[in-house]
This record gives C-alpha cells, sequence and structure tokens, in this order.
C-alpha cells in the first residue's frame, strides 16, 4: 500500500504493520506508559465486545417489562432474577446498561466517520488553496470551537429530532450534533499540517512534474497530514459519549423504548437518589466512566507516545530543548543556595547531588 | 492554480487567518495595545456567526410556538398566536429584526413564563456565576499541587495513581459525579444537604436582605446570621466538588505537563548542578513558568464549565441559568433556548477575550 509514493518519513521502512498508528505506538511504549495504553485498549475492547454481542449477553431486550413470570416491578434490588435491579420505569438495569454500549457504538462510529471526512476535507482544501475561502472557514471554525460543545448539541438535536426521538432518529441526532462540533477540530489539525506540508520540496516537485491539485492534495498532502489524527480520534470518541450522555441526561435522549441510553437511564435515576436507591444510577454511569476512561488512556497515552518531552525512553534520556525561557524565578535562588556548594574546585564539574543545602 | 509557496506558514500554532491582517499594517508585530483591539474586535464576528447559526438552525425545523404549543391549542388560535408573534414573515426579515433586538440587549422573551430572557440572566446568571467561582477554586486547590506531585514522581507509582485520578476526572461526566457524591454524602452519610442553595428557613432570611446580589454566600453575609451562611456553604460544597473535579483533572494533567517540560530546561539543570534541591527546583524554580500555560487553558474551560454546569445545576436543583435551561428545554420553549444560547455565546467569547489579553500581559510572546 505504500510503494508508490516515497516521501520522506516512508522511505526505509520494512515491515508496514509495525508502523500502524496503534501497534507502532504500543511497541515503542515501555513501563508505565505501555500498562495505561494495554489497559485503555482492554477496556476499549471490552467495550465493543459488549456492544457487537449485546443480544446474547444481555438477560432482556433494552425495552422488555415483562417476562413469563409477570411484570419485573419497578425498583427492584438487584436479584437473581436482576443481577443489577430494576429501574423507575421497570427495566432490567444490566440489559439497559449491555444494549447501552451499542447505542453509543453507533453514534460514535457515525459521529467520528462524518465528522473525520467533512473536517479532514475542509481542512485540506482550506489549507491547500487559502485564499479567502481559507479566511472564512477558519474563522467560522474559531467560532464554533470556543463554543460549549453540549450547548450547540442541544441546538442541532432540537432541530433534527425536535428533541425527541425513536432509535435512529436519536442516534442521528446525537451524532451530527456531536459531528458539527468536531469538525473544528480536524479542520484546524488537517488545515495547519497542510500549510506546513504545502511548503515542503516534494509537494513543489510534484507541481513541477505536473501533478494535478487532486493528486497532490490526496498523494502527497493528505498522506502526511493526518499523523495525528487517531489521537484525536480517541479523544473525541471519549467526549462523543460524554455528549450522548449529556444530551440524554437533559431528556434530549433516546426513548427508552426504542433504544438504551445510559444519559437518559442517569436522568431517570435522579429522583431515585435521593431515596437511597443506588443501582439504577451507579452501573450505567460507571459503563460511561469505563468506556471514557478506555478511550482516555488510548488516547493520552498516543499523546505522550507523540511528544519527545512526555516519552519514557528505553535509553537514558536526553533533555531536548524546550520553547519556555529562562523565566525570573531562577535568578533568586542564586542568593538562596549556601556559597559553600559552587566555590571548591570540583563543584562545578560535579554532577548534581541533590540537596546541599546545610 | 499556482499559488506560491511563500505564503506566511505560521497557521499552525496562532488563530491563523486572523493575523495577517495585522501583519500587514505593521510589521514587526504591534503592540499590545493594537493586539488588545484586533483581539476585541474579533469578539464581534464570534459572536455574528453563533448567533446567526443557532438563529437558522432554530428555525429550520418551524416556529417556536408550534414547537412549544402544537397538539394543544387547535389550529385557528395557533396560527393565530404565530401571525401576533411575526412567525409568518419572510425568516430574513424576521432574522434582521432579531439581529436589531440583539444589538439593543433584547435576546427575546420566553414562551412559557413571558420574561424577557435578559431577565432571566439577571435573575439567575449570579448563580452560576457563584457556582463557576467555587468550582475554579476547587480545580486550583486540587488541581495544581497534584500536578507538581505527579511531576516530581514522574512514571512512578504516584504519577501513575495521579494521573489515573486524573483520567477519571474528566472520564466522570459531571452529573454522574454529581450523583455519586449525592449518595455518599447526603443519602447514606448524611453530612451535606441533597440539593438546592439553601435550606427553606434559609431561604426565607436570604430574600429579606435588602439589596440581594443573588449570590447565596454574600447574601448570607448581609443577613449578618452566622447559621445562613453556614447553611449556604454546605448547600454549596457538592455542586463545587462535582463541577470542579472535572476542571481538576485538566489541571492536573496541564501542570504536570508543563513541570516536567520546564524541569528539563537549561535554567533548572543550572540550578541543579549548583546543588539546589530537587524539591526546591520544583517549587521556585518549575512551577512559576508552568503556571502560565494555565492562564491560557482557562480560556478553553470557561466553555466547558459553562456545560458542566448545566448539568451539575440540573443535577442538584442549583437554581441557575443551566437549570434554567434544562426547565425551558423540558418545556419546550424554543425562545428561551435560543436566547440562553445566544446570551452563553455573548459570554463565552468576552471571557475568552478577557483571558487572552491576560495572557497577553504576562506573557510577551502573545501577539499577533
Amino acid at each position: 500500500m505504500a510503494t508508490a509514493v516515497p516521501t520522506p518519513e516512508q522511505t526505509g521502512r520494512r515491515r508496514s504493520w509495525r508502523r500502524l498508528p496503534v501497534v507502532h505506538q504500543l511497541r515503542q511504549s515501555v513501563g508505565l506508559q505501555r500498562g495505561m495504553l494495554i489497559a485503555g485498549l482492554v477496556l476499549m475492547g471490552l467495550f465493543v465486545v459488549t456492544a457487537v454481542f449485546a443480544p446474547l449477553l444481555a438477560p432482556y431486550e433494552y425495552g422488555q417489562l415483562r417476562d413469563a413470570q409477570g411484570s419485573f416491578g419497578a425498583q427492584q434490588p438487584p436479584s437473581a432474577e436482576h443481577w443489577l435491579g430494576t429501574t423507575v420505569g421497570g427495566y432490567d438495569v444490566l440489559s439497559r446498561v449491555i444494549w447501552g454500549s451499542r447505542t453509543a457504538l453507533y453514534v460514535i462510529v457515525i459521529a467520528v466517520l462524518l465528522s473525520i471526512v467533512l473536517g479532514v476535507l475542509l481542512g485540506l482544501v482550506s489549507g491547500y488553496f487559502g485564499g479567502w475561502l481559507d479566511r472564512v472557514l477558519v474563522v467560522i471554525a474559531d467560532a464554533v470551537y470556543a463554543f460549549p460543545t453540549l450547548l450547540l448539541a442541544i441546538v442541532v438535536a432540537i432541530v433534527i429530532s425536535g428533541g425527541q426521538s425513536r432509535l435512529w432518529g436519536g442516534i442521528f441526532a446525537a451524532a451530527i450534533s456531536i459531528t458539527v462540533v468536531f469538525i473544528p477540530q480536524y479542520f484546524r489539525v488537517v488545515r495547519a499540517e497542510t500549510v506546513r506540508i504545502k511548503a515542503e520540496a516534494f509537494v513543489e516537485s510534484a507541481k513541477v512534474i505536473g501533478a494535478s491539485n487532486r493528486r497532490i492534495m490526496t498523494r502527497h498532502v493528505l498522506r502526511n497530514a493526518t499523523r495525528t489524527l487517531p489521537l484525536i480520534l480517541t479523544l473525541n470518541a471519549s467526549e462523543a459519549i460524554l455528549t450522548l450522555a449529556g444530551l440524554g441526561f437533559l431528556g434530549f435522549g433516546i426513548q427508552p423504548t426504542a433504544a438504551a441510553e445510559w444519559g437518559y437511564d442517569l436522568n431517570r435515576s435522579l429522583s431515585d437518589v435521593s431515596s437511597g436507591i443506588w443501582w439504577t444510577s451507579v452501573f450505567p454511569g460507571a459503563a460511561i466512566v469505563l468506556t471514557v476512561l478506555g478511550l482516555t488512556l488510548v488516547g493520552e497515552s498516543l499523546n505522550d507516545l507523540a511528544d519527545p518531552r512526555l516519552r519514557t525512553r528505553r535509553r537514558a534520556a536526553d533533555v531536548p530543548e524546550d520553547e519556555v525561557e529562562d523565566a525570573p524565578a531562577g535568578t533568586p535562588e542564586v542568593s538562596a543556595v549556601p556559597g559553600g556548594t559552587l566555590s571548591g574546585p570540583d563543584g562545578i564539574g560535579a554532577p548534581h547531588t541533590g540537596g546541599t543545602r546545610a | 492554480m499556482t499559488t506560491t509557496t511563500t505564503e506566511p506558514t505560521t497557521g499552525s500554532t496562532e488563530p491563523a487567518g486572523e493575523a495577517t491582517p495585522a501583519r500587514k499594517r505593521r510589521s514587526g508585530g504591534g503592540g499590545l495595545g493594537s493586539y488588545v483591539l484586533i483581539r476585541f474586535l474579533l469578539i464581534f464576528p464570534t459572536i455574528f456567526i453563533l448567533v446567526t447559526t443557532v438563529f437558522f438552525l432554530m428555525r429550520a425545523t418551524g416556529d417556536p410556538i408550534t414547537a412549544a404549543l402544537g397538539g394543544r391549542l387547535p389550529a385557528d388560535q395557533l396560527a393565530e398566536r404565530i401571525r401576533e408573534a411575526g412567525y409568518d414573515r419572510p425568516l430574513f426579515a424576521q432574522y434582521l429584526d432579531y439581529l436589531g433586538n440583539l444589538l439593543q440587549g433584547d435576546f427575546g422573551t420566553t414562551l412559557s413564563d413571558r420574561r424577557p430572557v435578559s431577565e432571566v440572566l439577571t435573575t439567575f446568571g449570579a448563580a452560576t456565576l457563584e457556582l463557576s467561582v467555587y468550582a475554579l477554586v476547587v480545580a486550583f486547590i486540587i488541581g495544581i499541587p497534584l500536578g507538581m506531585i505527579a511531576a516530581y514522581f514522574r512514571d512512578r507509582t504516584p504519577d501513575a495513581l495521579l494521573r489515573v485520578f486524573a483520567i477519571l476526572c474528566y472520564a466522570t461526566p459531571v452529573f454522574f459525579a454529581g450523583l455519586l457524591l449525592k449518595l455518599i454524602f447526603s443519602v447514606w452519610l448524611d453530612w451535606l444537604p441533597v440539593a438546592g442553595r439553601a435550606s427553606t428557613i434559609a431561604e426565607i432570611q436570604l430574600q429579606r436582605v435588602d439589596n440581594p446580589t443573588g449570590i447565596a454566600l454574600i447574601d448570607a453575609i448581609q443577613t449578618g446570621d452566622g447559621e445562613v451562611v453556614s447553611d449556604v456553604l454546605q448547600h454549596a460544597v457538592l455542586p463545587s466538588v462535582a463541577l470542579g473535579l472535572l476542571t481538576a483533572g485538566v489541571f492536573l494533567r496541564l501542570v504536570r505537563t508543563n513541570v516536567i517540560g520546564t524541569l528539563g530546561t537549561g535554567y533548572v539543570e543550572a540550578a541543579r548542578s549548583r546543588g539546589v534541591a530537587e524539591s526546591r527546583l520544583l517549587r521556585k524554580h518549575a512551577y512559576r513558568p508552568a503556571l502560565i500555560p494555565i492562564i491560557t487553558v482557562i480560556g478553553l474551560q470557561i466553555a466547558l464549565l459553562l456545560v458542566g454546569a448545566v448539568l451539575t445545576e440540573t443535577t442538584f436543583e442549583w437554581r441557575g441559568l443551566g437549570f434554567q435551561l434544562s426547565q425551558y428545554l423540558q418545556a419546550r420553549d424554543f425562545v428561551a433556548v435560543q436566547g440562553i444560547v445566544a446570551l452563553l455565546a455573548v459570554i463565552v467569547a468576552v471571557t475568552n477575550f478577557i483571558v487572552d489579553v491576560i495572557a497577553a500581559l504576562i506573557d510577551p510572546r502573545v501577539r499577533y
């Protein structure tokens, strides 16, 4: 797949699978960072497996209120029939938690795909061609970027579904509202990268050869501008879950008969808490936390591994240049150090040995 | 399209596009004054874009009266109400009216309880401000020291634990954190009140204050009654912690990253070679410059904080803007929703401006 264009970064690679985003970082990481990355991947895997196999795992349907023995009853504490109890509406909590992962997965996939496609496309075009279109897009993206995610999502949810919805209406309402908010993030990153890469020699040589704009953009610029995307992707996926839950919590979720949604269940459990009924809120909440935790752990690890200042190294750490200048805070310190340490002939050359104050 | 590649490639770090006009007028980077001016002027397109987007999005679904009352009123009465409110006129004319009203500070009148949105702000804004300030204080108290500790123990057990704590802080939806805190401290331990801003008795005393500020703590101090003050404070603890933890996680991570960054710089290395103790390096040398990025990040946190406030207020029935917003959402009063959202857009834009100016005052490198 990577034989056609010998861009500087790509020459000299041998086994391409090792360079795949997450695999590469997993090999690169050590110690604690590797542990965090693996923990995150495991949680993510659990989430996806639960979502995919929800019909097999869940004891009941998400909208089921009764079985052969009759009605489940509302707010029943955990028991053999209902491991995690039942909700105020009389649903089985365990089933709704499991089915909820499926709803969340739908929303993540749709939202992330939509915003990547649109954001990358806009960023690429905007950064590559520049001009007034670029200016306008940047100002709009900045305006949207600065605005609270959830509020924009509320507005979009009102537009799409009028605030109440069945399964796909609700999923798309949440996904599209999240998309609107995320496009600027992808847009900014890809645009900035595009502007940088556009000035590189290999793009210019492609121009000299007579390659079309489209070819340069897809072949040369896009390939190199998408390096940071896995990071944004995981962070956005976690934000997508939080936004979906937030919408549900404010009563803009999906109706309980159409699908299970964690935020909606938390909203309904609000009044339970005051009377000491904990199982209706703790489990859907824990599901949200674990899913977001998994995604964030992966995202954070990728972030740290991409930043040489934060990456734990196998060999001795060589300290990179940092942009922070000498700060005034360093100067008064000289007087605070007892003179003895620096005065001796060996003092200056000796490596630091920690505290030397008398 | 053979655009030359000599265009400035500055877009990566600063809000690009905005930079170019300033640079054309005065080369060599303008002074602080021109930075503040340009930054101030940029507020207007931001607000304009957001308000316009929200307006057309909300109208794309139809008129707000049908949304609020449709099905509850007969068709002819509904049409009458729509005509009265002017929602049958061309969309663009409505838009111009809306903009004109906005310029005069009129954000519309709510449908459900017929109050001007700006009055909603003055009534409930103080409560939201109070909650946000408490939350910021909590975030500073928790986030900054823990971030320094994490940096000090970099890649060792305390660091690992603190980082997981930080991630948990922002992996937990603020309303779930609120629910848990409520469950533990109000229901099980019975230490703190479940919801609201004050108990009923204190509420009555608060209403008797001569010049009510809306900020419960200040009003409580005005009553001069120690019990009212402590009652108000007790009510504030759980919401502030719930909302503060969210931001604390961000601060913790930021302080950790930046302190690690500054600990590796030349001047810290120099101090280290002079024999300065490692803990002192952290407290005196690396700490202060690492705080500058926090000030810039607070700007972005304002948006997060506002969203968090909406959810926290709903969880704790804290009668602020967010609580009111969710009430209007439940009532399907979209005029009120649009008004409050537009209002919040203004607040976010203005606070971002203020934060940017503060950042520019502190750090001379921040210029267009």
